[in-house]
């Protein structure tokens, strides 16, 4: 037997073991190559599948480049103004108590413009999920400085690297989150290796649990790339992710009650 | 010898060769193409089909979910 008429064989609807959901939708994401957005989509999704809720979900989408997520996932939208998706998320949820109702916000919608809506919603603790997608950059205006870049990090505005003196320091939301009596369920993750994917789900499921069971907020940080703004391929991304975000953002759960 | 033997799809056209399942691939089944996809990337593809053990990884890890992993119990 050659070898194309075995992997013929092996292709077949019966042995199929990986593939896309039907949350997912067919259209092409207009993500960059290698861009984490697209792994964060689709654990959400695949999520939002096994738990069958797919008619129960409604999605705040925020200003960046995640802005289009409606096109990708199939469930319910809304779109809010940049930073805004929190107080949305509030509306939606005290209005809709039995809907799973989640924000899926940047580090520039979050950390900077919505960084008071983010801090008192958490503080009401609402029963939302937060996904907060941290790549240290702005992405889609072009890699300008974000509250999270790191101190020396170059981007657009920063052409010498972040000068602390000058800029502040780099935000960490999620340690500011944590301490704020609302919240339930606080973690921060990444999405770059197959391990962290599942781990992501893991997490990912148990936030939508915790909506079930009308526990509270749980606030989901994912340590992201962004090749473009960075200017790395997306694999020396994920490299220069471990180098320098993990020890400044460390990965686990915060807080669990 | 390994216990199972795998095989995965990659949907070609959508795929825009960020190459994560190359380095998330344990058994260096999948290499980027030579070849360009109608959007100019090199697609992934299987350099090295009778390595592969269906273990998914490359799936987990593509951001344009193109890639379809199949597996069967080696006889």
């Amino acid at each position: 037997m050659t070898a194309t008429t075995e992997i013929n064989k092996i292709i077949s609807k019966e042995n199929m073991v990986y593939g896309k959901t039907s949350v997912l939708l067919d259209n092409e994401m207009h993500y960059c190559p290698g861009c984490t957005h697209g792994v964060i989509h689709k654990v959400i999704a695949e999520v939002i599948d096994e738990m069958g809720i797919q008619d129960k979900t409604i999605g705040i989408s925020p200003v960046g480049c995640s802005v289009l997520a409606y096109n990708y996932l199939d469930i319910d939208w809304q779109q809010a103004a940049h930073g805004r998706a929190p107080a949305l998320a509030t509306a939606t949820s005290r209005l809709m108590p039995e809907k799973y109702v989640f924000t899926y916000q940047g580090d520039g919608d979050l950390a900077s413009i919505g960084c008071a809506e983010i801090i008192h919603a958490c503080n009401r603790g609402e029963n939302i999920v937060v996904f907060f997608v941290n790549n240290a950059i702005y992405g889609m205006t072009g890699g300008q400085m974000a509250p999270t870049t790191l101190e020396g990090q170059v981007t657009a505005t920063t052409p010498y690297g972040r000068d602390c003196a000058v800029t502040g320091f780099p935000m960490k939301i999620t340690e500011m989150i944590a301490m704020l009596p609302g919240t339930r369920f606080v973690t921060r993750q990444s999405a770059e290796t197959p391990g962290a994917v599942r781990k992501l789900k893991k997490v990912v499921q148990k936030a939508f649990e915790n909506t079930r069971e009308k526990k509270g907020l749980s606030f989901i940080e994912i340590v992201s790339t962004c090749s473009s703004g960075w200017k790395l391929s997306p694999v020396k991304s994920n490299e220069w992710m471990k180098e320098n975000m993990f020890p400044y953002y460390p990965l686990g759960t915060l807080k669990d009650e | 010898m390994a216990k199972f033997k795998g095989a995965i799809v990659v949907d070609t056209e959508k795929c825009k060769g960020c190459g994560l399942c190359v380095v998330a691939c344990p058994t260096k089944v999948i290499e980027l193409a030579r070849d360009v996809n109608g959007k100019g990337y090199h697609y992934a593809h299987m350099a090295n089909p009778e390595a592969c053990i269906g273990c998914s990884s490359c799936g987990l890890v593509c951001p344009d979910t193109v890639i379809t992993v199949y597996r069967v119990k080696a006889s």
